[in-house]
């Protein structure tokens, strides 16, 4: 058997026993990405040399001892780049490590590379990325999903034991679901952001990408906690989430909201979203009825909530201290001409939109108002969380489209979050799991929590992959 | 919310955002914005009066932390992603004159 294939707790058992060593482990995962990456384009940067010497100091006790992690190139690992897939980033080498990087180094894990995205993390698809577009694994002709796409491709290519990504309205659970992966958002608070490139602050989060539910509690074990160097990261333990998974899902309460059963979507992900119902009520969970009636809000409140902070955070990229410089006439001019020819379309796009929704004589009308109705979506969630414990729900209303089927149309590209971005506007955590194919393509079942009850989610996902073998599934390539 | 019956200044925006944008980008823009404000009006068919904002889903105030000194990172190290230093600043075209 390779051992790229395997994932990260049968490979930590290898190297624990001594039958397999960091670097063989690190030298196999290398010539699978030689091997496939031309075709899915999933890293936008790899240094051999380094992670095979970062394999050779690898510790050899701590939770990760040995194994490589991809990460999604807009966290900071001291002496890689972080380009954010941004022109304007082009050159930037990162002088310190995020806390989750910190965190990952002290478990004994190798930071083999960085994966593609969409700029600054704003699109579905992975096509807003200065490098290229990252390919579905599933079908080259398809995206992969955004903006994690390099993250979760890699992982479902095995090209990565598993990875780390962020998801601001769906960047982690939508490419996960559409590449046949497992992806987790954290609960806002969970997980400290220091290091990572901000996008919107409100609803940023980083979360694992792995190829079973069982690597995702265990990443999510080394990663979360609360960070004074994080003002946003909440003082709370952190449970075991492995041992979690453990507690079965007997009198769990699945609450199912019909807002998330729309028409419109895919008949086959629709039947295969049931049909997981279906099993996990046969496994001793109970299935009740809920609402969620300001969903169809959440696209409108996002667009604006997310831009008008994208417009403030992406300030700092003036050309001053980091990135490419054009020269201008004055000071005006050459931030004007930077970051006129550093920002693909899309983040220009967004920052006008959320400087427009913040400027004079729109902030009540758009961004206040939008703000408002985020907490009549947050209060939705709180109503619902009464009369269950987990709510579940497709991830995407379709399977993974085809490159450049949205790319001329900003507002078909945002539907397609329409059922993930209600999760970052509460606050509160989201995983999404492989249920099923439809016409070959990979179809994700999303899991929403409690705040900080990534417990339960987790538990219920791993009961579910215990008696099915989606995510088994490995593309040909 | 403002019914969007005029032009969207994205000229204005632009400068605003301290965004050059060419002819093609700006009408572009242009219309593609407008089609998602048209989008968003309809955050307009509910009645917030009653409603307070959220402005983060998690409620923590007052974050303090003790004011100590500790290690920063190297000035050498972070001048060295600047477009252009020197004697330990970043240079920057001149604003005052």
């Amino acid at each position: 058997m390779s051992l790229h294939t395997l994932t990260v707790c049968q490979l930590r058992v290898k190297i624990h026993r001594g039958e397999v060593s960091a670097r063989e482990a690190t030298q196999s995962l290398l010539d699978r990405i030689a091997t496939v990456d031309g075709k899915v384009k999933a890293y936008n940067w790899l240094n051999a040399a380094d992670a095979l010497a970062q394999a050779d100091a690898a510790k050899k006790d701590g939770a990760l001892a040995g194994i490589p992690i991809a990460i999604k190139d807009v966290i900071n690992v001291d002496g890689q780049p972080c380009t954010c897939a941004s022109k304007i980033l082009k050159g930037y080498v990162s002088p310190y490590d995020a806390t989750v990087i910190r965190k990952l180094r002290e478990a004994g894990a190798i930071l083999v590379g960085r994966t593609n995205m969409d700029e600054f993390a704003m699109g579905s698809s992975t096509e807003n990325s200065s490098w290229g577009t990252t390919r579905n694994p599933w079908d080259l002709e398809r995206i992969p999903g955004g903006s994690s796409g390099g993250s979760a491709a890699a992982v479902a290519a095995d090209e990565a034991f598993a990875a780390l990504g962020s998801d601001t309205g769906g960047s982690i659970r939508q490419p996960a679901a559409l590449c046949g992966c497992v992806g987790l958002k954290p609960t806002y608070g969970r997980v400290s952001r220091y290091g990572l490139v901000a996008f919107a602050s409100s609803l940023d989060q980083i979360g694992p990408f792995t190829k079973d539910v069982r690597d995702a509690a265990l990443l999510l074990g080394v990663i979360a906690g609360h960070d004074p160097m994080d003002s946003t990261s909440v003082p709370r333990p952190v449970p075991d989430y492995v041992a979690a998974l453990e507690r079965g899902v007997k009198g769990l309460r699945i609450g199912l909201p019909k807002e998330y059963f729309i028409p419109g979507m895919d008949r086959e992900v629709e039947a295969a979203v049931r049909a997981a119902i279906g099993k996990l009520e046969s496994l001793g969970a109970e299935v009740v009825e809920i609402s969620l009636p300001h969903t169809d809000y959440a696209v409108a409140v996002y667009y604006l909530v997310a831009t008008a902070e994208a417009s403030a955070n992406l300030a700092r990229f003036d050309g001053v201290r980091y990135g490419a410089r054009v020269k201008g006439e004055d000071v005006i001019d050459t931030y004007g001409k930077t970051r006129g020819s550093g920002f693909g379309p899309e983040v220009k796009r967004r920052i006008i939109l959320g400087t427009y929704a913040l400027s004079a004589g729109y902030y009540d009308a758009y961004y206040l108002r939008a703000q408002k109705v985020r907490t009549l979506i947050r209060q939705d969630f709180e109503k619902a969380f009464a009369k269950c414990d987990v709510i579940v729900t497709p991830t995407t209303p379709e399977v993974a489209f085809k490159v450049g089927e949205k790319s001329d149309d900003p507002l078909k590209m945002y539907l397609s979050d329409i059922f993930t971005i209600s999760v970052n506007l509460a606050g509160i955590c989201g995983v999404s799991i492989p249920c099923g194919f439809a016409r070959k393509l990979p179809i994700g079942l999303q899991i929403i929590g409690k705040v900080f009850d990534e417990e339960t989610i987790l538990r219920l996902a791993c009961a579910y992959e215990q008696v099915t073998d989606w995510h088994k599934q490995r593309p040909k390539l | 919310m403002p019914e969007n019956k005029g032009q969207f200044d994205v000229a204005y925006v632009a400068h605003l955002a301290r965004l050059q944008l060419t002819d093609a980008e700006m009408a572009q823009f242009s219309t593609q914005l407008q089609n998602i404000l048209a989008y968003v009006t309809k955050l307009n068919e509910l009645d917030v009066s009653n409603v307070e904002p959220t402005a983060h889903a998690v409620p923590l105030t007052n974050v303090l932390r003790k004011d100590e000194a500790r290690p920063s990172i190297e000035r050498e190290r972070v001048l060295a992603n600047a477009p252009e230093s020197a004697r330990d600043l970043f240079i920057m075209p001149k604003i005052v004159e």
